[in-house]
């Protein structure tokens, strides 16, 4: 697993031969990290299509920076940076496929109900509501609460300190809280 | 906020967008790669355009500069 670890996980010599340009050195790196560089784009875009796209976009830029790389430092942890990043400013051009939702689902009960329908309709709700937040703060959530990444881990690919992930998440979860009761759901 | 309803809600958000953490890339991703180094040396930038046309005139106007042009190269 490349990006999986923080450090340590290329060797010094490939790093260093990457960073001048040797393109053999490029692809072993490449072909040891693109997809795990895939598996965390599509987490965060979860559309397979577009997250090999990105992962390309991301080699390249990759390819492109490589002079400036640090060999002494994680590629890794460099690379998704750089992923989080692309698939962040994807998220911030695409707009919600989801239809908005007028009326409100109001459950007489109080409680969700059994009915595959209506649990339908709240998960179609509910992921109206998260597309609804701005990018900033989906990809906190989605990171935190669905991949239940760590938030160091998280911090390290936003480039934002630990306390400013719980800060995303917890004004996320306000939004989201919000965005719920207006359509009839009290999580 | 109890821990309860934020379990609550992270429950709604896992049955909405179930985690992804099993997918896989469908394809080989090194040819594509490769080809965006092909097309990028094939890329010559609008300044690159702009040399291009100033020697072409040059060369249209000044035709005995091309010996000293290539001795140049």
């Amino acid at each position: 697993m490349c990006i999986e670890r923080d450090s340590g996980e290329q060797p010094r010599e490939l790093l260093e031969r990457f960073a001048l340009g040797d393109l053999e050195a490029f692809e072993a790196l490449f072909q040891g990290c693109h997809r795990d560089v895939y598996k965390w784009i599509v987490r965060i875009v979860r559309d397979s299509a577009v997250a090999e796209e990105l992962t390309l976009e991301t080699f390249w830029r990759i390819h492109r920076a490589r002079a400036r790389f640090d060999p002494a430092r994680s590629f890794g942890a460099w690379a998704r940076r750089i992923a989080t990043n692309l698939a962040l400013d994807h998220l911030k051009t695409v707009r919600s496929e989801l239809m908005p939702l007028e009326t409100p689902a109001r459950d007489p009960s109080g409680g969700m109900m059994a009915d595959p329908v209506r649990q339908g309709e709240i998960r179609q709700r509910v992921a109206h509501a998260l597309h609804q937040l701005p990018a900033k703060l989906r990809v906190a959530v989605i990171l935190a609460l669905i991949e239940e990444e760590p938030y160091e881990r998280i911090a390290a690919a936003l480039g934002i300190s630990i306390g400013a992930v719980k800060s995303r998440v917890f004004r996320a979860v306000r939004k989201l809280r919000e965005e719920l009761k207006r359509a009839g759901i009290e999580p | 906020m109890s821990e309860h309803h934020d379990e609550k809600l992270r429950e709604l958000l896992r049955e909405a967008l179930p985690p992804v953490a099993e997918s896989e890339v469908n394809r080989d991703l090194w040819p594509q790669m490769l080809r965006r180094f092909d097309q990028q040396k094939l890329r010559l930038s609008w300044f690159d355009w702009v040399l291009v046309a100033a020697l072409m005139i040059w060369l249209w106007f000044f035709p005995e500069a091309t010996a000293a042009l290539l001795y140049q190269l």
